[in-house]
């Protein structure tokens, strides 16, 4: 095993050697690579690295560019989780057979995919290698819509949000069902890591990733990716976004070991209303006629459930 | 490379990062000593998508790196811990690093992309008591 990167504040951060490179094609203020770039920066390692179709690998991967500096590869809608896994299992036995040339290097296997291809698409191969139990870690960027596509709705998608196949009007306030839980999906594979982070907390986020790839066994990732395209918001207000998003508890950042061990990580000290968070975004405006109101109260009793929730099997352990 | 046409690109082909031999991971090696090839986003630019551009005060600058993690576009320049410039090649002007810098007076600011760089500077707000 390879020594684990040392980070310890941000400076100590800001001597890692970039692998992702700009000139991508990416909307300005996309959180997608700065989500990318945290998780690439987290190890010195080798990487052999995946994306499922979306907005990353559309715009990581225009001919006759790349702006992947390590191995990658452009694969289907559904199957980069499978394609990592296949690499894995390679690696694996090369290994067994003394075929690798340079054995000393130990490369980390890492697949990213939209909500799109992780949520709807690509469920039943994640699911797969999860189950099998792959070494290797699976990235979702969940900015809640299909955004390389122009917006449609997938599984991600939350209650109340208006887009283009479930457009907000006089009779509909728009999308009418409610997030899956795909953490929660994918921590009842008892595999041995899963964890929700958020670009803000970057500290976090490289604790987690670096745990994950500490971790033998599939590590399955959930990263909000605030989309100011779908989202409907300024460029430059990612960030505030991303911190309304955890500071709101709409995504509270925590991790399942094993599959019952439940810590919340990220306790915010002023809880903001969930009304900000929705205020925020375009993409809800509608909410705020007296005619949708009641959604809003609604989602509010929603998050103060699931963090009740959450805080209450994080004291069980289960 | 450049040469082929769009449809001329075989299935299973490789793009490659870099020009010559690669012995080792390029995570040990920083950008500027990199021989990157021509297929690498790198060598080409996104200047032409840039509204605003972001103007650097390097008075002001406390080197806290905040816009070097939170940069989606890998635009701040940043060596041995210090913040020196930003690159203008691939900075597509989305004004997330003037968000995130916590000085007071801030010490990037987003202008027009025709603004002067020096008369900005000399112009620059002075600290602000009130925005706490």
């Amino acid at each position: 095993m390879s020594e684990m990167k040392k980070i310890k504040n941000l400076k100590e951060f800001s001597t890692s050697a970039d692998r992702f490179e700009g000139a991508n094609l990416l909307c300005p203020g996309c959180a997608h690579s700065i989500i990318v770039r945290e998780v690439l920066n987290a190890t010195n390692d080798d990487l052999v690295l995946a994306s499922s179709t979306g907005c990353l690998e559309v715009c990581t991967a225009v001919y006759p560019y790349t702006s992947w500096d390590a191995s990658w590869i452009h694969i289907g809608f559904e199957n980069s989780s499978t394609a990592v896994a296949g690499a894995e299992a390679m690696y694996n036995a090369l290994k067994t057979k003394g075929r690798l040339k340079q054995p000393d290097r130990t490369p980390k296997f890492v697949a990213f995919g939209g909500d799109g291809s992780s949520y709807d698409i690509g469920f039943q191969w994640i699911s797969g290698c999860m189950e099998r139990n792959h070494n290797m870690m699976y990235i979702v960027l969940d900015n809640e819509v299909y955004a390389n596509t122009g917006g449609q709705r997938s599984s991600s998608t939350p209650i109340g949000a208006s887009a283009t196949t479930s457009p907000a009007g006089t009779i509909s306030y728009g999308e009418q069902k409610n997030k899956k839980d795909m953490l929660g999906i994918m921590g009842a594979h008892n595999i041995p890591y899963a964890a929700q982070v958020s670009p803000n907390k970057w500290k976090d986020m490289v604790k987690k990733i670096q745990k994950g790839f500490a971790t033998e066994g599939a590590v399955f990732i959930n990263a909000v990716s605030p989309c100011t395209t779908e989202w409907k918001f300024d460029p430059k207000d990612t960030m505030h976004l991303a911190d309304l998003s955890t500071d709101s508890l709409v995504f509270p950042l925590y991790e399942i070991i094993e599959g019952h061990e439940l810590n919340i990580t990220y306790r915010p000290k002023n809880i903001v209303p969930v009304e900000e968070y929705l205020a925020a975004q375009g993409r809800f405006k509608h909410l705020f006629k007296d005619q949708y109101k009641h959604v809003i109260s609604e989602w509010q009793t929603r998050v103060d459930e699931n963090w009740e929730y959450l805080q209450r099997r994080e004291a069980a352990r289960v | 490379m450049a040469k082929q046409g769009w449809d001329e690109f075989e299935i299973g082909s490789l793009l490659r990062s870099f020009d010559g031999k690669i012995d080792k991971c390029p995570a040990h090696t920083p950008q500027r000593d990199r021989s990157y090839s021509e297929n690498n986003s790198h060598v080409a630019s996104v200047a032409d998508w840039r509204l605003i551009k972001p103007v650097y005060n390097k008075d002001y600058c406390i080197d806290c790196q905040f816009c070097w993690v939170y940069c989606p576009d890998v635009s701040i320049i940043s060596r041995d811990k210090k913040m020196i410039g930003i690159d203008m090649d691939h900075c597509k002007g989305c004004g997330i690093c003037v968000e995130v810098c916590p000085t007071n007076p801030k010490s990037l600011l987003m202008f027009p992309e025709q603004a002067d760089e020096e008369t900005e500077l000399a112009s620059w707000p002075t600290k602000d008591e009130e925005e706490e």
